[in-house]
């Protein structure tokens, strides 16, 4: 390769990273902590939508459920600092968390109490999504179940999911979820400094996603997984296993997603079933659209643009945000199904001259997905 | 036992719910492959539709009832019919593509919803005729108006039954399901029969909705709560056939009536959800489907 098409190729890789750069170095400068902190919870559903973008753009498995995976490692971070601040709470007894105690709890239930630890809850936020995801993945896949039934089987597992913890409140809060989180591993999480830390963390977290996924993409593997996307049945007669390429996709996927929600917790001091059921779940999966499903730099910078309009519109004109963000919906699906990230492609290839055939390939249509 | 046997006319009742609900749902996505999100929001203006004829119009409970499901048909059916017209005909062979954008169709259907009729829920009265109910043993009694909705529902399944069997339109749908090319071969204009499945299909979403009003609240997110089970149906049912829809529908109803006698509900959920991945495993095309030579 030569130089020039090696420095075309790396031009938008860069181009985000460069941004993660300044993300993490002069945001904090220009921004107060309050909006810092907005922005980490952006960045948070940035690194779910590298992992849609992954699943979907990719493999063309449609993650309509990625909320529960969000949810899984939210979840497993916020019991861990739940039970962290009601170890220094002198009014628990038996440091039970307070809800606990309220539905008649007396001793811990037997899943919370590996979270005690610190380094457990870190590894359940990370595995336990993968696990679920890779059982999910596996038992459907391989029996060819794909297309939209993969996207229903999503949504229900969301659906199902949101009512189990709305239902069991003595065992997860509820409706009200998880909030009040004072402490992570004796460290105060309201002090500016905790806050940048997690701020940079959440940075580097995207920014380390994005290049492993990036790399899975270019990689011989990442060809394969497209190939899927266009023709399953072709690649299955060309000797290899879908399944096991389609479910390691998704399941990294779901990793991200969980990594993601368990950063969002501190950050943003609260975790609930509205947060991550059916519809958020379908917002994710709407940010990718907006930001371009075949573009990994698109998909994020969807997910923080669509995050910032809903806190700058949501609570100014609630109803007019519903239309506009419905209307997203139909713009983006029917004039670009690139997203974002092609009209921006579109736009600089009209600028310059006409280049050959680009790296990231589009299929016309998305033959093999009919079920 | 006895609590099982008391469970069956909960799941039957259920199931006729989920029936009416998906009984639409099927023909679009077996036909033209279509993932209608915004069936739900159909269900809901439904719903909406026996409101108005109450409380606007002012019509006498004891018979709006039986005004409200055949303008519940003719309302949702042309919005359906004017949908698939202006967007949806466009994304035929994108099945993805058209779950998103009626995702976001719904999203604005549901806001006007909200607009026109506040957020909170509004009560349509059941007329008095279907108040009380049947007492079969001690521990088994069955509402009149889930009875009611029992019958409605074998009513649109022999009405469609007969449209699809004996009808020249019904058959030419059915000839487009089985193989679409071959049906055009043939002479059949499927533009022309893809407009009336949706008009259908969306008609029966309506019906739907204005036996929901018989059973709970009705408001603007009246659909969203029964869409995934109604999906659920058409996935275990197989695509495109009435009797698969009519099993998976009772199944479903049944199925989620008995777990919920033995272990929590919201534990139930996830247990049928289990029991349907498992299921999906022996059988990953649905109870039935129609056997076709079609490629796919």
């Amino acid at each position: 390769m030569t130089a020039p098409a090696l420095i075309t190729r790396l031009r938008g890789p860069l181009t985000f990273l460069g941004l993660l750069a300044a993300a993490l170095l002069v945001m904090p400068l220009l921004l107060e902590p309050f909006r810092l902190n907005q922005l980490a919870q952006y960045l948070c559903y940035a690194i779910v939508a590298l992992g849609i973008a992954l699943a979907w753009g990719r493999g063309g498995m449609l993650a309509l459920g990625h909320g529960v995976y969000f949810g899984l490692g939210a979840y497993a971070m916020a019991m861990h600092l739940t039970l962290a601040a009601a170890a220094t709470d002198p009014l628990s007894p038996g440091h039970l968390p307070q809800f606990m105690v309220w539905s008649g709890l007396t001793e811990l239930p037997w899943f919370w109490r590996p979270l005690t630890n610190p380094a457990t809850a870190i590894a359940a936020a990370l595995l336990v999504p993968t696990a679920v995801a890779a059982l999910l993945g596996w038992s459907v896949f391989r029996q060819r179940v794909r297309g939209a039934y993969f996207a229903i089987l999503n949504q229900a597992l969301a659906a199902a999911f949101v009512i189990l913890l709305i239902g069991q409140q003595h065992l997860t809060g509820g409706s009200n979820g998880l909030t009040d989180f004072p402490v992570f591993a004796g460290t105060s999480l309201y002090t500016p400094t905790a806050q940048y830390t997690l701020y940079a963390l959440t940075v580097l977290t995207l920014g380390a996603t994005y290049l492993l996924f990036r790399h899975i993409t270019l990689s011989r593997y990442g060809k394969l997984l497209i190939a899927i996307r266009d023709g399953e049945d072709r690649v299955r007669y060309l000797g290899y296993d879908p399944t096991w390429i389609k479910t390691l996709a998704y399941a990294l996927s779901a990793t991200a997603a969980g990594a993601a929600g368990a950063l969002f917790v501190p950050i943003m001091g609260i975790i609930s079933p509205s947060l991550i059921g059916v519809i958020p779940s379908i917002m994710m999966v709407l940010a990718v659209a907006i930001g371009g499903r075949y573009s990994l730099a698109g998909a994020a910078t969807g997910a923080v643009l669509m995050n910032a309009a809903q806190t700058t519109f949501a609570e100014t004109f609630a109803g007019g945000w519903t239309y506009l963000q419905g209307a997203l919906f139909v713009i983006v699906i029917a004039l670009a199904p690139r997203g974002l990230a092609g009209l921006t492609r579109t736009a600089a290839q009209a600028l310059s001259r006409p280049t050959p055939a680009n790296t990231t390939p589009t299929p016309e249509t998305t033959t093999g997905s009919h079920p | 036992m006895d609590a099982l046997i008391g469970q069956l006319p909960v799941g039957l009742s259920i199931g006729a719910v989920l029936l009416l609900a998906a009984l639409g749902l099927n023909f679009t996505f077996g036909q033209m492959g279509v993932i209608n999100m915004a069936h739900g929001e159909l269900i809901m203006i439904g719903a909406y539709t026996a409101y108005v004829l109450h409380a606007w119009i002012g019509l006498n409970p004891a018979y709006s009832l039986l005004i409200a499901l055949p303008t519940a048909f003719a309302v949702t059916g042309t919005l359906g019919w004017l949908l698939e017209l202006g967007l949806i005909r466009h994304f035929y062979g994108r099945p993805l593509d058209t779950l998103l954008l009626t995702f976001g169709i719904g999203m604005i259907l549901q806001q006007a919803a909200r607009d026109t009729f506040g957020a909170p829920n509004v009560d349509v009265p059941a007329p008095a005729w279907l108040t009380g109910g049947l007492t079969l043993t001690d521990n088994i009694r069955i509402h009149y108006s889930r009875l009611f909705i029992l019958a409605l529902a074998i009513l649109c399944v022999v009405a469609i039954a007969y449209h699809l069997n004996r009808s020249r339109a019904g058959r030419q749908m059915r000839a487009v399901i089985h193989n679409r090319d071959l049906a055009a071969t043939t002479g059949i204009n499927t533009r022309k029969v893809d407009a009336t499945t949706f008009f259908i299909g969306s008609g029966l979403a309506g019906i739907a909705g204005v036996a929901l009003t018989l059973i709970g609240p009705t408001g603007p997110t009246l659909g969203t709560n029964y869409i995934v089970d109604a999906f659920l149906v058409v996935v275990i049912g197989g695509l495109g056939q009435l009797r698969g829809t009519i099993l998976a529908a009772l199944a479903l109803g049944l199925l989620n009536a008995t777990v919920e006698a033995w272990a929590d509900a919201s534990l139930a959920k996830l247990i049928v959800f289990a029991a349907i991945v498992a299921f999906l495993q022996a059988r990953p095309q649905g109870l039935l489907t129609v056997k076709t030579r079609a490629l796919t």
